[in-house]
Parts: structure tokens; C-alpha cells; sequence
């Protein structure tokens, strides 16, 4: 008894074109709001790239034959990628969900919890691309972007969204109210950005923490957007693709059981 | 569906909404322990019953937004769960909690609602107009949600339920909430719409909600069906055709005799047996149950002290027999 309904909320999720329509919805209310909302997402990534950049940069003449503040730069892509999707995932969503309950609304129409969950993770990827969009153009104006491949980094950009919007959508399903979403930032975004080479290379780091590290998802967006933007091919790279996507898809996966269990119960 | 033999489907055809022995439990607590309703195309069926009866918990059954633990339900036709999505296409919705889009005005509101029925942005902006008029509130059409009155949102939450043009309309509990003027338009609005051959489903409580409204209602307590007809028919069968009832200070003969009661309870105690079919005490209140009223009026005109009100049976007296006058919380 208890099987067959565990299997039955962790059921393959039912995916139809009816998540478009949840997606323009958000892509509508971002609209009304895109300017201050790009800017928001700017200012954090570009105080702590010109800040560290220009501070620490002064110390450290270089990391790996380029200038610290290059070294940073893809950090910064990524982290703020992940900040980007993890917001919107968490307190927006959370809102939509629980507070609004826009998501009660939306099901009364033949639109199911799995299109809306997914509509809420390719939305969270698709507002963190324009955010990274942004901070990519602002980084080239200052000349730290090698122009050879950068346009891989928007689909890059796009799938750590979908990764981390992905994870995000599990501790979204078990909140209980916001404050729950500051637990997942301070014990889980914090130190892996601190652990990801995101501010410094990793390979200096202990082997355990370097292991424990390779096993979150940052590590592997650094890994790949780094060598990207300053005009090299990553090595590596289906294994990092792979880990991305298995945090993708393994999130939804899990996120879409606890949403269900959460409102269709 | 092949499993589904075809008479069943023919029947079905004509009703918008059939649920058969339709049960929910919660661990424990079986919320709906078998419940049965058939609507007929173009009625308006109510759904009375305190809070817990099941009504909302069955509504969502219907909808296939939870998974029944027993039972079968055919929504415009189709089974649910299995087809719950597509039978939607054909229904509108008006929940019992205001959820409109806060980030939107009234028109951007029924424009992303009709995204969500797979309709193209020209069908819906041509409804758009007529949707505001319905709901009056065509000179809303650019105001924000926060700006609009509770019984506005409302009104745009009806006509939100109507930008699919659908054949069923359920509502739960739509007038809870409102002032009485805002209740009236809602019920004009409910009442056009019967009119022009929507079928709705409404739960309620409120007695005078579903006399006027219901052509069928059924009351619910305890997650089950405990009567279901007419507001008339139910009156007729559930209940005796007058109502007395008596309250004051009772000054008597007899009042002597019984210790620590006092007032309408000490004169029910004494009298009301020998005149009423039924009664009951209710704080300072006796309620007598009977068919002809003239026997008790003549007493009750010699009792000092007591005052009185007599008045025909009416639903909220068949509710309160059927499902008590315990708090429900």
C-alpha cells in the first residue's frame, strides 16, 4: 500500500506543450518588472568582481597565466547563475505555490501540477540566462571575454539554471514558509560556492574537500565556463555536462514527487 | 476508456458530472465515505454542509486534483483521473479562495487564464469585453487586483471561469464573504447563466443561497450524502411544515417543579411534548416541530412572560436536524 503510493508520486512526470502558457505567464510579470530586475541581478556579480577583482587582484598578480580579476569573472558567471535560478525557484516560486496560490488556480485548468513545476524550472533557467546575458555584455565592455567561444556560455548558462532551478524546486516542496530558504543558502549554497572555484582554484584545497566538491554541481558550471570565456576548450567535457544534467533531471524527478504529495495529496 | 462499456458512456453523455460511491481518506479519517450525485445537463446542484462535511475535498475528487480512495467519476464524460486534463477544457472553476494574478490588471488576468485552455490570444481578446461586462467591470479593465472591492474579485474570478465557455461551472463557496449587495449580483450572475444552459454546481452554506438557487440540492455531513432533492421536496420530506419558536422569561404553572432550569427550556420541559411532534432546546431558544401551529399559539397566548415567533419550516431547520447544532470548527 505504502509502495504503490510512493511509487505512484514519484511517477514519470507527464510533460505537455501546456507548460508554455505557465511560462509566459511568468515571462509576463518579469516583463512589467525587466529593468530593475536585470539590474538587481547585475550589481551583486559586479560589486564582487571589481571589488575582489581590482582588491585582491593587487595581491595576486595572476592564476593560471591570466589576470585575477579574468580568473573571477567566470566565477561570477556562475554563481550568479546559480543565485538567479535559486531566487526564483525559491522565494518566487514558494510565493506562486503557497502564498498566491497561483499554482490552485492554474490546475483548475487543464493544465497539470508536472507542467507547472517544469513551466517554474525552464522559467527560473530562462530568467537566470537573462541575468547572465547581462552580466556577459558588462564583461565584455570591460574586456575580460575572450570572444572565441563565448557564445557556448549562453546554453551553458541556461542548463546550470535548470540544475540548480532544479534543486531549488525539492527544498521549494518542503518549505514550510520563506525562512526555510536561508537553512539551504547558508548550509548549502555558501560552501559550495566557497569550495567550487568560484573565488580561488580548487586544486589547492585538501583531496577530500576537492572529492566533495567534484560531487556538487558548481564545480562542473566553473570547470566549463572558465576556459570558455578566456578563449579555451574545457576538458572533460561530457562528464561535466553529465553531472549538470543528472542534478537536472534527478531534481525535477524529485522535486515534481514532493509537489505533488504537497498539493495533490 | 475501452474498459468503459458503451451504455455507461451514453448515459454519461448527458451528464456533466457523475460520481459513484466516491470515497477519500485521510490515514484515518475518511473525509467522504460514499458519496453519489448525478447531475442533469442545465440544473444548478447544490452542495450544502458544515465546514468538514467533504464538499470541497469531494469538488476536488471531481477535478481530478486528488486521487480518490474509492469510486468513479466522469467529468464531462471522461473518466477521471485518467482524462481529468481534457475533461477540464470543458469546465470553469471558481474557487473557494481568491486567486487571481496580483502581478496583473483584470484584462491581463482573463488573457493569461485563456492562455492556460490552449485558446490563441485573438479568441481571447475578443471575449475579454463581454467577460468584463458579465462580471461589471468594464471600466476596471486596466485596474490592478489589489485596487478591486472583495466582491469585484469575485465577480472577475466568475468571469475567469468563463473565458473557456464552459458547459459546468462548479463554485465553491462563491458568495462566502461578501456583502449582501455583492451576494445579489453573484446570484443574478449565477442565475443568467442557468438561464442560458450552464450547468453549476455550487457548494454553500447558506440556506437561502440554495433555495434560491438550487433546482437539486444534497445535504452532506460526515463526508456522506444525507438527503437530496428539491429545496421543497427536501423540506417536505425531512421536516414538519411549522416552526414555533419560544423564548422570554416563563412565569407559569408547573415551573416549580424543575430545579436549576428556567425560562423557554423550564416551559419546553413541562409543555412542549404534549403540542409539538419534536422539540429542541437551544440556549434560551425551544424549537417546536409541528404540522398545525394552532393548538401551541392558543397555549403559548396564556403563558406570561414567554414570547414567541411562528414561521413555516424552512432548509436551515432540515440542516440543523440532519447535521446538528454542534459547532463545527
Amino acid at each position: 500500500m505504502a509502495t504503490t503510493s510512493l511509487r505512484s508520486t514519484f511517477r514519470t512526470p507527464r510533460l505537455s506543450r501546456r507548460f508554455v502558457p505557465v511560462w509566459q505567464r511568468n515571462f509576463l510579470v518579469w516583463r512589467k518588472l525587466a529593468l530593475p530586475s536585470v539590474l538587481g541581478n547585475l550589481a551583486d556579480p559586479m560589486i564582487y568582481l571589481f571589488g575582489l577583482g581590482f582588491g585582491i587582484g593587487m595581491l595576486v598578480p595572476e592564476i593560471g597565466g591570466v589576470s585575477y580579476i579574468s580568473f573571477l569573472a567566470a566565477g561570477m558567471v556562475c554563481s550568479s547563475t546559480m543565485n538567479s535560478a535559486s531566487f526564483e525557484v525559491l522565494y518566487s516560486s514558494f510565493s506562486r505555490m503557497h502564498v498566491q496560490r497561483t499554482w490552485d488556480a492554474i490546475m483548475n485548468a487543464p493544465v497539470e501540477l508536472d507542467d507547472i513545476v517544469f513551466a517554474e524550472l525552464v522559467w527560473a533557467a530562462s530568467k537566470a540566462l537573462l541575468s547572465g546575458i547581462a552580466i556577459l555584455v558588462v564583461i565584455a565592455v570591460f574586456g575580460l571575454v575572450d570572444s572565441r567561444y563565448v557564445l557556448w556560455l549562453l546554453p551553458l548558462i541556461f542548463l546550470i539554471g535548470l540544475s540548480f532551478g532544479a534543486v531549488g524546486l525539492v527544498i521549494t516542496a518542503i518549505a514550510p514558509s520563506y525562512d526555510f530558504f536561508m537553512y539551504y543558502f547558508t548550509l548549502f549554497i555558501t560552501p559550495m560556492t566557497l569550495l567550487s572555484g568560484v573565488f580561488f582554484p580548487a586544486d589547492q584545497l585538501p583531496a577530500a574537500v576537492q572529492f566533495a566538491a567534484s560531487l556538487l554541481p558548481l564545480a562542473h558550471a566553473v570547470e566549463l565556463a572558465r576556459p570558455l570565456l578566456l578563449g579555451k576548450l574545457p576538458d572533460d567535457i561530457l562528464l561535466h555536462l553529465a553531472v549538470l544534467a543528472a542534478y537536472g533531471i534527478a531534481g525535477f524527478w524529485v522535486a515534481l514527487g514532493l509537489t505533488r504529495r504537497r498539493l495533490l495529496g | 476508456m475501452t474498459d468503459v462499456p458503451a451504455a455507461i458512456r451514453d448515459l454519461a453523455r448527458a451528464s456533466p458530472l457523475e460520481i459513484r460511491g466516491l470515497r477519500k481518506r485521510y490515514g484515518d479519517n475518511e473525509v467522504v465515505a460514499g458519496i453519489d450525485i448525478r447531475l442533469r445537463a442545465g440544473e444548478c446542484y447544490t452542495l450544502l454542509g458544515p465546514n468538514g462535511a467533504g464538499k470541497t475535498t469531494t469538488l476536488r475528487c471531481a477535478l481530478g486534483l486528488t486521487r480518490p480512495s474509492g469510486g468513479e467519476i466522469l467529468l464531462a464524460g471522461l473518466p477521471v483521473s485518467e482524462r481529468a486534463r481534457e475533461a477540464r477544457m470543458r469546465v470553469g472553476v471558481v474557487p473557494q479562495q481568491d486567486n487571481l494574478d496580483p502581478d496583473f490588471t483584470c484584462a491581463e488576468n482573463l488573457l493569461v487564464y485563456g492562455r492556460y485552455f490552449g485558446l490563441d490570444d485573438a479568441t481571447i481578446t475578443a471575449r475579454i469585453p463581454e467577460l468584463l461586462a458579465f462580471a461589471g467591470l468594464e471600466s476596471k479593465r486596466d485596474a490592478r487586483i489589489q485596487s478591486l472591492s472583495g466582491g469585484m474579485k469575485r465577480r472577475l474570478t466568475l468571469a475567469r471561469a468563463l473565458v473557456n465557455r464552459p458547459e459546468l461551472l462548479i463554485l465553491d463557496e462563491p458568495t462566502t464573504g461578501l456583502d449582501p449587495q455583492a451576494r445579489h449580483l453573484i446570484w443574478e450572475r449565477l442565475k443568467q447563466l442557468i438561464r442560458n444552459g450552464t450547468t453549476v454546481l455550487l457548494t454553500t452554506h447558506f440556506m437561502d443561497e440554495a433555495e434560491r438557487l438550487a433546482d437539486r440540492l444534497a445535504i452532506l455531513d460526515g463526508g456522506r450524502i444525507l438527503t437530496e432533492g428539491s429545496p421543497r421536496e427536501v423540506i417536505a420530506a425531512q421536516i414538519e411544515a411549522q416552526v414555533v419558536e419560544v423564548y422570554g422569561d416563563w412565569n407559569g404553572a408547573g415551573r416549580e417543579s424543575r430545579s436549576g432550569i428556567s425560562g423557554a427550556q423550564a416551559w419546553a420541559e413541562a409543555h412542549a411534548g404534549a403540542f409539538a411532534r419534536r422539540y429542541e432546546v437551544s440556549g434560551e431558544t425551544a424549537f417546536c416541530y409541528l404540522d398545525d401551529a394552532a393548538p401551541l399559539m392558543a397555549h403559548l397566548a396564556e403563558q406570561p412572560g414567554l414570547r414567541y415567533l411562528r414561521r413555516p419550516a424552512n432548509l436551515e431547520d432540515v440542516f440543523l436536524k440532519l447535521t446538528g447544532r454542534d459547532l463545527r470548527d
